[in-house]
């Protein structure tokens, strides 16, 4: 369980220390995506189109944030993780083309995301569900925000952060999955509660 | 009579309560919760205190996802003008979306167009009722999409009983595992029909969450259920640990003979929930918050 504060762009082999429970704090450039995002990413790619960034190293938050217009800047003013398990069908493509190396959510993702976090290089660090004031405390600036006609919440957002945490790793790049061997255990618990259920 | 510009300011003094501010009874749970925990589920339950802090601090909506709003008006039967409320809290809301600022949620589900004020149709909803007198007391629960998506209804049997009721409230936690943010708390109801569970399953979130059910029979189901499913182990964020539910608030309605309707509505750690009672007059009072 140790501590690692880390500067994008993170290489591939500072991400393939990483272990499950593992603390993170980041510093850099982090952009935000949900489900449309995603979608268009993909799509520009698979029609040989640039993405407005290089994500390559980069810190990829799936978030929604409330972002404000203060003296014609861009302010975040809440900006928790949304649910990871969304992006799940679209994240391995992501990952193999953006070569983004730390994901950022909540509530973790499938084995697909897994395995390609395995393949590329990429860790899944959650931030806590909820807690928007204390990630937009982390955000310093809006670098520069695209796709706006997605709506506030699927735009893609550039974000300057610092010491962005503390992110459990919850998925690591040796196919380990904190989420997968918590429900697991849950799994296995359901028959003794049961029991105990009936005769109480 | 009511006074429509009075309901309105009110109104938008609950959205602001509500989303920046966590009624006591939630907060002190979690903090016994984080006295109790595991080293990865305080690491969680101190993320979300100290969030609870800032937000305080600052005046900002606690969580970015401000729910879709819903409105529980208690009318008292001898005021007029009861027609006038709706079109009040329509205002509120939109006022609140722009001024505190709520992330807007309202979404029509054929176009996915969504207005940009937190109105549309059906919302936000009001749930009405008649009680004697002359006061107005409104209670605002801005809810989640999170969380709401894990709600579930079981039409079971009558034979499954109360230990089905048992095994369904657990299943709905495990199914649900680490997507409501949890801990969350547990609305529960049984009997009815379907939406008569679900409707009493919702409502009964608005109660204290660390006080017991004035019925002893049900207390004690819901102490069972709640130690129940916090030996499932998802813990906080379901990153594992010991406080998988906060509360859980059991409701129930008398039933078909051929029906045994239950519905579990998952509510996240931020419970969002402020109530006013606004008096003849023109007194309000805050009875969640304290209001200076």
């Amino acid at each position: 369980m140790a501590v690692y504060h880390l500067k994008t762009p993170i290489s591939e082999e500072q991400v393939r220390k990483l272990k499950v429970n593992d603390t993170l704090y980041v510093t850099g450039t982090m952009v935000t995506a949900r489900d449309e995002a995603h979608k268009r990413a993909l799509d520009l790619h698979n029609n040989n189109k640039q993405l407005p960034i290089n994500l390559e190293g980069l810190a990829l938050f799936h978030c929604g944030p409330i972002v404000k217009k203060v003296n014609n800047k861009w302010t975040v003013v809440a900006a928790g993780p949304t649910t990871s398990f969304r992006m799940e069908p679209l994240q391995a493509d992501f990952l193999k083309n953006f070569k983004v190396r730390l994901v950022i959510g909540k509530g973790g993702m499938g084995q697909k995301t897994v395995d390609a976090m395995q393949k590329c290089g990429a860790v899944y660090g959650a931030f806590t569900g909820g807690a928007a004031i204390l990630a937009a405390k982390a955000i310093k600036q809006v670098k520069n925000v695209e796709w706006l006609d997605l709506g506030m919440p699927e735009a893609l957002w550039i974000l300057q952060i610092e010491d962005f945490g503390p992110l459990t790793v919850a998925i690591d790049t040796y196919g380990n999955n904190i989420f997968e061997d918590v429900q697991n255990k849950a799994e296995i618990k359901r028959r003794t509660i049961y029991k105990k259920l009936s005769t109480t | 009579m009511v006074n429509q510009q009075v309901v309105e300011t009110v109104a938008v003094k609950l959205l602001q309560l509500a989303v920046t501010k966590l009624p006591s009874d939630t907060k002190k749970l979690l903090q016994k919760a984080y006295e109790n925990e595991t080293p990865v589920g305080k690491s969680q339950l101190k993320a979300i205190l100290d969030n609870i802090e800032l937000a305080e601090k600052t005046a900002a909506p606690m969580c970015q996802d401000t729910g879709i709003i819903i409105f529980y008006i208690k009318a008292g039967s001898e005021l007029s003008g009861l027609d006038k409320i709706e079109s009040a809290l329509r205002k509120a809301t939109i006022r609140a979306t722009k001024e505190i600022p709520l992330r807007p949620n309202a979404v029509d589900p054929f176009t996915h167009e969504n207005m940009g004020n937190n109105t549309g149709r059906f919302v936000p909803f009001i749930n009405w009722e008649i009680v004697p007198g002359n006061e107005l007391e409104i209670t605002v629960l801005p809810k989640g999409g999170g969380s709401e998506n894990v709600s579930a209804l079981g039409m079971l049997t009558p034979s499954d009983g109360v230990v089905g009721l048992k095994k369904f409230v657990v299943d709905t936690v495990i199914n649900a595992g680490a997507k409501p943010c949890p801990p969350t708390i547990l609305g529960v109801a049984v009997g009815g029909g379907a939406d008569i569970a679900i409707k009493l399953a919702k409502k009964a979130l608005l109660r204290p969450i660390n006080e017991p059910n004035s019925d002893p029979k049900l207390a004690k189901i819901e102490q069972e259920l709640l130690q129940a499913v916090n030996s499932t182990g998802i813990g906080p964020m379901g990153l594992g640990g010991k406080t998988t539910v906060l509360g859980v608030k059991l409701d129930y309605a008398h039933r078909h003979p051929a029906s045994y309707p239950v519905a579990v509505v998952v509510q996240c750690w931020a419970a969002r929930k402020a109530t006013a009672k606004i008096y003849p007059n023109g007194k309000v009072e805050y009875l969640t918050h304290e209001v200076t």
